[in-house]
């Protein structure tokens, strides 16, 4: 695809928790809780007034439908300050030291005094009804392959609270991640193919690792993506995990754009109007009376109500694939959901079907007079729901008319997105008076900048000299998220730092594609199993094994794991006993080539001693018996 | 301060009105290759004079160290906000009348966002546009009496509250609500208590815990609560209404002579002293929680007794009092101590002498316990008796600045130190109560 001239626009906001000892606005512990909940709350959020056309149109909706946020909390992950019932305490020094770090490594300036903003976000996930975030630098350049791409703003913010689910209009949160700290880095928009945006996201992502200084696993980092082609519309993609699927949700989308454009232009060419889509919604409940379609007779029974819409000349574009798995139609049942709070919607494109007969949708066609070139979209549900949704549809329909309309969206697993909500306004930020303004000295940057870590090329190029990596291994390892645990393995103990690379990153790896959540895996249990190996307890051999089995089991140490596995090493006596016996056995082997022979008991011995000894005693020791048992040197 | 130059000072100041620029303008401040763009931000009064804040395009607003390569350069007036209220909603005519009265504080306020302004909204209209499920329950009236931060309201400041409540009452109000900063909230509702006696109508007054401007405030919830509170409620006394826990559900209203601020910043604050919760409101609905109150009763014609005393104070005795403070009062003419002693109500034998030569000048003097729960009894211990030898008052199990704020307006009405005592004796609004029930909220 040329996305150059598709006039592709790509920024990327880059969102990463720090490593820090607390929370951002507190001394709470910025980790996820493992405990149950000891508090519930339930909360509902007002939009305040402001300057007309400032409300997000979709909180105001929530609120007016009776959103309640039902939070929990424990006591270890949060506080009153999480709570919304205390004030915030002043800001994290640790995580602004972080975030100063990130600027200068990235050559932004950071500004001369921070000021704390407010920005409103009234979903639920955060407490206050605002974000807390500031602007620490601004303006810096990051050289990719040779292009340069300005960073705009690096930004540090608390981090909202856990999304639990959504049950009616009850939305339930955890209130653990609230205030983590977050250092959010925003390219400007000027990426411009979907392999650039990946290799950008890759190389910040490797950036803010190399500061040792932020929290790995899933959710840590999370990547905002703005996507836009000159035909289109901007689209913000949130929330993306994975920074390899960047440039597959890019893709994506400009596939999405383009099929909502060429649906566009398959309705002016069939010369559909705006006029022709109305809210004229029939109730058509008894069209379905006798249906075997067993969505629409329980919610029947449940007095709900069937609810239709004529689309005019929509008909064959509902099912229409944009990108795989959705369909126009996916999208006209994204906004019912959303704003009318329906499970689902039904169109004539894909019935006959789902338990709805031929009959009843000559039926549904001759109630809303329907012509052979229009699509009928219906819902099941309470009229109020029904009819918001049907409301949705028809606004969603229009808009198909001009193009493509602006959302944020969320990103599938796969790297499609789904609808998330219309995209919301211009931010509305104020002051967060609660915490004084903070100025930057010279002296916090020059102390700052004489302590810059690494930059990720000048450590693979150190891992290569100093501890004999390849360069495909050092690479590796700077690339992943153990690249500080890596190095403190080193440093604490003999082992041979290839093994530790290969460990952390090629058996990680495998063990992640058996299934295994190689995220759950606490740093402590990794580095508990090189000490062992380093004091001679465990064989290096048996890492891989060991790793799995305390994946298997969850919370467990690494002893734990050797005794189950039965890897409890061999002493110097018993390896020797065990050889002595071996060539007793054996006899005949001795009797021709003597390195022929200590090859072939090698091999015998280590089939069973493997694991429990390390193969260079077994050598040791067998090499020496060989020579005793031939009165010379083998 | 510089007109147009809120908050700005120094260095700061100087180079901005040399550069004439005000608050508000877009402004262009660059030094060598930096340059920043957006709205002049005024500067809070306690930050340094170095810096100049602006906002960003972006809507974030950071500090610029002043320098002397620095250049500010005036782009512009910034865009005024116009803001357009939404058409408040249709009003049911037959619904109850409703006054709701401001001392200060904020119940509802809208956010400028380019300014960064809090706007609090008062009128009618206001508080309908901001809450408008309060057209469902009644027809609003609005006064603002002052707008003093909580801390600062006094006596004189109960005398005219109490004054213009009645005004309201007499006007055919069904309900009065009074906005108030919670810090003295508990003290004013004690002193409204002692001033409007026989009311036929509830008095509720009502407060946040978090600003009106976040979307977070409690402040809407117990308006809301309080208004239906005012209509609904068949008790005729004055209440306190405030939410019932961490959750934006329940809303318990406390007698005005009974409940205390608690906390410093949970939303539940406010909790019954010696007292159970008079009512809760959740969604809508009242349900009384006790059945001893005044109630609300066709007929009734107010009592309006707004005067109070000043000179009167409250003194907590703790290890290493000293005396002299009680020596202070009596020569600077106070009529009346409240002491807040330790346990069943006690001080030190250290404090007889000074205490005997109050009493002997008339000074009222009152025992209350500053363990708040529970009731004082000096009977117990002979160092007690020793303190009502002396002539302590024990003031059964009334709330330390209840007693204070009582023998404030006590010593307005009652000139004879005996028709003083009796009248600090004498159950008035429910503020002495007459068993102490095991059901009241332990501390
Ligand atoms: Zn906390």
């Amino acid at each position: 695809m040329d996305y150059e001239s598709l006039g592709l626009k790509v920024g990327l906001e880059l969102h990463q928790q720090l490593k820090t000892a607390s929370k951002l606005f507190c001394l709470c512990k910025p980790e996820l809780r493992e405990g149950e909940a000891e508090l519930k709350l339930l909360r509902k959020l007002r939009p305040t007034q402001s300057e007309l056309g400032q409300v997000d149109p979709a909180a105001l909706f929530e609120f007016k439908k009776g959103r309640k946020i039902l939070y929990e909390a424990e006591d270890r992950t949060s506080c009153l300050v999480e709570l919304d019932e205390e004030p915030p305490h002043p800001l994290n020094q640790e995580a602004l030291d972080i975030c100063l770090t990130i600027a200068l490594m990235i050559g932004c300036k950071p500004v001369d005094e921070i000021h704390v903003m407010r920005k409103i976000v009234i979903d639920g996930s955060n407490t206050t009804g605002f974000q807390r975030t500031c602007i620490v630098a601004l303006g810096g350049l990051v050289e990719i392959s040779g292009k340069q791409i300005p960073i705009q703003t690096i930004c540090l913010e608390e981090d909202a609270a856990r999304l639990l689910g959504i049950e009616g209009s009850l939305v339930h949160y955890s209130l653990d991640r609230l205030g983590i700290p977050l250092v959010e880095v925003a390219t400007a928009p000027v990426l411009s193919s979907p392999k650039e945006a990946e290799a950008v996201a890759l190389a910040l992502g490797r950036i803010l690792r190399a500061t040792g200084k932020v929290r790995r696993g899933l959710g840590t980092i999370r990547q905002d993506v703005n996507i836009s082609i000159s035909q289109g519309a901007l689209i913000e993609v949130k929330g993306v995990q994975k920074l390899e699927l960047v440039s597959k949700v890019v893709e994506y989308e400009v596939q999405r754009q383009l099929g909502l454009l060429a649906i566009r232009d398959e309705l002016k060419a069939r010369g559909v109007k705006w006029e022709d889509l109305t809210d004229n919604f029939i109730d058509v409940t008894e069209a379905f009376r006798n249906t075997a379609c067993e969505i629409i007779r329980s919610s029947i029974n449940n007095g709900g109500i069937v609810l239709a819409v004529r689309l005019r000349g929509f008909k064959g574009l509902l099912g229409k694939e944009l990108i795989p798995n959705i369909r126009f139609g996916t999208e006209l049942a994204d906004v019912a959901k959303f704003w009318g709070r329906v499970k689902g919607l039904f169109h004539t494109d894909e019935l006959p079907g789902y338990g709805i007969s031929s009959q009843e949708v000559t039926e549904l066609k001759k109630r809303l007079n329907a012509s052979e070139y229009d699509a009928i979209v219906f819902v099941a549900d309470r009229r109020e729901n029904a009819s918001d949704a049907l409301m949705a549809v028809v606004e969603r329909a229009r808009q198909a008319l001009v193009g493509v309309p602006e959302e944020t969206r969320g990103p599938n697993p796969d790297g499609t997105t789904r609808y998330l909500r219309p995209r919301p306004g211009a931010a509305r930020m104020y002051p967060e008076t609660d915490i004084p303004p903070i100025v930057i000295d010279e002296e916090r940057i020059a102390r700052l900048r004489a302590d810059l870590p690494e930059l990720p090329e000048l450590k693979v190029e150190r891992f290569i000299k100093d501890y004999r990596l390849s360069r495909k291994l050092a690479e590796q390892i700077v690339d992943s998220d153990f690249v500080s645990l890596f190095e403190e393995i080193v440093s604490k103990t003999h082992v041979a730092p290839s093994i530790i690379a290969v460990t952390l990153t090629e058996t990680l790896k495998t063990l992640s594609r058996e299934g295994l959540d190689v995220e759950a895996l606490p740093d402590e249990q990794i580095m508990e199993t090189f000490f062992l190996i380093d004091k001679g307890e465990l064989a290096k051999e048996a890492i891989p094994d060991v790793l799995r089995w305390l994946l298997r089991s969850k919370g467990s140490k690494v002893r734990q794991a050797m005794e189950a596995l039965g890897l409890r090493m061999m002493s110097r006596n018993e390896v020797e006993a065990f050889i002595d016996r071996l060539l007793m056995e054996r006899k005949e082997l001795l009797a021709g080539d003597k390195s022929k022979a200590f090859q072939r008991l090698l091999g015998i011995a280590m089939s069973t001693l493997r694991g429990k000894v390390d193969a260079a005693i077994v050598q040791e020791i067998l090499r020496k018996r060989i020579q005793a048992e031939a009165g010379g040197p083998p | 301060m510089k007109e147009g130059l809120p908050g700005y000072r120094g260095i700061a100041l100087k180079v901005l009105s040399d550069a004439g620029v005000r608050v508000e303008d877009m402004v262009r401040i660059r030094r060598g290759s930096e340059v920043y763009e957006g709205i002049l931000f005024q500067r809070s009064q306690y930050d340094d004079d170095e810096h100049i804040v602006i906002k960003l395009k972006n809507g974030y607003n950071v500090g610029i160290r002043v320098t002397p390569n620095l250049v500010v350069e005036r782009l512009g007036e910034g865009a005024k906000a116009a803001f357009t209220p939404p058409q408040p909603p249709k009003m049911n005519p037959s619904l109850p009348k409703v006054s709701i009265l401001s001392t200060g504080g904020t119940i509802a306020s809208r956010v400028d966002y380019r300014t960064g302004a809090v706007t609090p909204a008062f009128s009618a209209r206001d508080l309908y546009s901001i809450i408008p499920e309060l057209s469902d329950i009644a027809l609003i009236e609005t006064q603002e009496i002052f707008s003093i931060f909580s801390e600062d309201m006094g006596p004189e400041h109960w005398k005219t509250l109490a004054k213009v409540i009645a005004h309201h009452i007499e006007a055919g109000a069904k309900g009065i609500v009074v906005a108030h900063g919670t810090d003295t909230m508990g003290y004013t509702a004690a002193a409204l208590s002692f001033a409007l006696q026989n009311l036929p109508v509830p008095v509720i007054l009502v407060g946040a815990q978090r600003s009106s401007d976040r979307p977070s405030s409690d402040a809407a919830l117990n308006l809301l609560s309080a208004v239906k509170a005012a209509t609904d409620l068949p008790i005729a006394e004055v209440l306190v209404a405030m939410h019932a826990d961490p959750s934006d559900e329940t809303v318990l209203l406390h007698r005005g002579v009974k409940v205390r601020k608690c906390h410093t910043s949970r939303r539940d604050a406010f909790k019954s002293i010696n007292a159970h919760p008079m009512a809760a409101i959740k969604d809508g609905e009242v349900k009384i929680l006790t059945e001893e109150y005044r109630r609300r009763q066709g007929g009734q014609i107010l009592e309006l007794k707004p005067d109070f005393d000043e000179r009167a104070g409250l003194l907590k005795f703790h290890p290493g009092f000293n005396p002299d403070i009680i020596e202070y009062l009596v020569d600077k003419g106070y009529r009346g101590i409240i002491l807040e002693g330790t346990g069943l109500g006690h001080v030190s034998k250290r404090c007889h002498p000074s205490l005997k030569r109050a009493s002997s000048e008339g000074v009222f003097l009152g025992m209350t316990s500053q363990c708040l729960w529970g009731r004082v009894n000096m009977n117990v211990y002979y160092t007690g008796r020793d303190l009502q030898a002396i002539g302590i008052v024990p003031l059964e199990d009334m709330l330390p600045e209840t007693a204070l704020v009582k023998l404030m307006w006590a010593l307005a009405q009652a000139k004879e130190p005996e028709a003083l005592k009796r009248l600090m004796l004498t159950n008035i609004a429910g503020e002495i109560s007459s068993k102490t029930s095991f059901r009241w909220g332990a501390p």
